[in-house]
């Protein structure tokens, strides 16, 4: 069970250029909105032909442009799960789901099968509803039984909870995992929400312009993104410019400061990060990695607070910062009792160092 | 010949070139929808090409195309086949005028399909023909009955390519619109008045019925695409 994808097309703006290769997986793909990843479901399922390259999925393959090989849609046993769900509005929700059956397939038969994935996607009292009688979550539950029901290989996810309610979206995830444990092959789930990925994959391919910017385990990607683009989009929001001051010391250049590591450091380094809730309030005076930050403004949430601190003393309404720090409302009245300068401890075991 | 020959020729005439155009239109208007070839601009140009040209203007083009005296006329009378002021001729001319207006009904109803609807059907291995009938065509219902309504009616009041290529022989290829101007022209004016009436009731009848026929499906889509 893997497919192996590398393929070019030419797109406005940009040109698609991925290569990557997975087995029996829920593969993640991370990126922004216009980065390519729904484009790169679209040429596996054979929506949109590639320039050139080659997809082979378990042995068979549905795309060579060297040898034109190009199987049509219907013949890639690709599952798709459409942003939209893309249910048939003129069928009901029985109709929806065996509308793939093969006509050669006893009515028997048919029917047990509908029955089994109405039962294993919770649709039981649906049957004879239209998609339009149905909630969202419905609707993607019947979208997803219609795809499993043809027993694809390969399972694909266009953003499918991105139409759906914030409060319902968790216990969609939870739902998607339990239904996914079912399905044996592959399947790749394309999403821009970093969260949703972490959840529900186990490696991901983080995807920026057209091509893969970093791909691995989803706790190497995310704890230790490789890139700067990495870092940005798993949610990093403390980013420096950095070099190497000493062997085990990294000069943050935008900050102004230094941090000093217990180990050398290997290569060059370009930039560095801290996530925003890393940082640490310290007691000590003149502690290692402990800086002097005054306080530029803060911005409340619901149950959080985000501090826009900043390490040289501001000049009269100046609003620029250095660094946010992301912590809970009842921590915040302790901290915000010490006297300015705050000082901010940057734990080196938590800094992303970026080469 | 009875007295109502003309109403049996409009009837017959109109159907037949309704149902030609029905299956032609649909097939035609569902590849056009999808193509995004070069040669777009200049083949839907000339698909609506009848409908802008004066109807005397495409009477003689298709006399070009099959009086006896030209190659394909000529070739079919070859086999025997002769269809210049035959009944056959006011089905070809009502069936060519009537064309564009299914078409270009039925390329806007089905580009307002969601494609997604039609990909996923794609990806679950259903055949295109099973698409086409039993997904598009239904979505795409609204939009197809009312084409159909429209090429009926300008079937029925085809004059100007039928006279062309049918004449006016009574029993035979004399339609409706054709005994109308007849009529005047001989001065008949009651007999005129007889078939105008006629030809409002037929109209009506059918624009009612349609409307009915197709309310459940306009019904069914446009739930589906509201939200």
């Amino acid at each position: 069970m893997s497919l192996e994808v590398n393929i070019t097309k030419k797109l406005p703006g940009f040109e698609l250029k991925v290569d990557f290769k997975v087995d029996n997986d829920i593969l993640g793909f991370l990126g922004a909105s216009g980065s390519g990843k729904s484009m790169t479901l679209r040429c596996i399922a054979g929506i949109v032909t590639p320039d050139s390259g080659r997809i082979v999925l378990n042995g068979h393959v549905l795309f060579d442009s060297t040898s034109k090989i190009n199987v049509p849609i219907r013949k890639r046993k690709v599952g798709f799960l459409f942003q939209n769900y893309a249910l048939f509005p003129n069928m009901t929700v029985e109709q929806n789901i065996g509308f793939g059956l093969i006509k050669s397939m006893s009515k028997v038969e048919k029917d047990h099968r509908i029955k089994k994935k109405i039962i294993d996607l919770q649709l039981a009292g649906m049957e004879k509803r239209y998609p339009y009688q149905l909630s969202g979550g419905q609707q993607q539950r019947v979208a997803l039984a219609r795809a499993l029901v043809v027993d694809p290989e390969i399972l694909l996810l266009d953003e499918p909870f991105s139409a759906l309610d914030e409060h319902l979206r968790n216990s969609m995830i939870v739902r998607l995992m339990e239904d996914l444990k079912e399905f044996k092959g592959t399947s790749i789930f394309v999403t821009h929400n970093m969260e949703e990925a972490y959840q529900l994959c186990n490696n991901i391919i983080i995807i920026a312009g057209g091509s893969i910017d970093a791909m691995g385990h989803k706790d190497a990607i995310f704890n230790n993104p490789p890139t700067l683009y990495s870092a940005k989009l798993t949610g990093c929001k403390n980013i420096s410019k950095a070099r190497k001051a000493a062997p085990n010391i990294i000069e943050a250049v935008d900050w102004g400061c230094r941090i000093t590591f217990k180990c050398e450091i290997e290569g060059d380094i370009t930039y560095i990060g801290i996530r925003a809730h890393y940082l640490e309030i310290s007691e000590e005076y003149e502690a290692i990695n402990t800086f002097n930050c005054w306080v530029v403004f803060t911005s409340e949430a619901l149950f959080r607070i985000k501090v826009y601190l900043k390490f040289s003393e501001p000049i009269g309404d100046e609003k620029k910062y250095h660094i946010m720090w992301d912590i809970s409302k009842e921590e915040w009245d302790l901290v915000k009792q010490n006297p300015l300068p705050l000082k901010i401890r940057i734990n080196p075991e938590k800094v992303i160092q970026i080469k | 010949m009875s007295e109502y020959s003309p109403l049996w020729i409009s009837i017959k005439t109109s159907i037949t070139a309704t149902v030609i155009v029905f299956f032609i239109g649909i097939y035609v208007a569902w590849f056009m929808a999808s193509y995004k070839g070069r040669a777009r601009g200049l083949l839907d140009g000339i698909l609506t090409l009848p409908m802008v040209l004066p109807p005397t203007v495409v009477g003689f083009i298709l006399l070009l195309i099959i009086g006896k005296n030209y190659p394909i006329g000529k070739l079919l009378s070859g086999f025997g086949i002769n269809l210049i002021f035959t009944w056959f001729a006011t089905v070809i001319a009502a069936t060519v005028v009537a064309f564009p207006l299914m078409y270009r009904t039925c390329v806007g109803a089905f580009s307002q399909i969601d494609v997604n609807v039609i990909n996923a059907a794609r990806t679950l291995g259903v055949s295109e023909w099973k698409i086409f009938w039993k997904v598009a065509v239904p979505l795409a219902w609204p939009g197809i009955a009312a084409g159909t309504v429209l090429a009926f009616a300008r079937a029925l009041g085809e004059f100007g390519a039928t006279i062309m290529i049918a004449g006016s022989i009574p029993g035979e290829t004399q339609t409706i619109p054709i005994a109308i101007y007849f009529a005047v022209v001989a001065g008949e004016t009651g007999n005129a008045i007889k078939w105008v009436i006629l030809i409002f009731i037929i109209s009506l009848t059918v624009m009612i019925v349609s409307d009915k026929w197709s309310q459940k499906q306009m019904f069914l889509v446009s739930s589906a695409r509201r939200k």
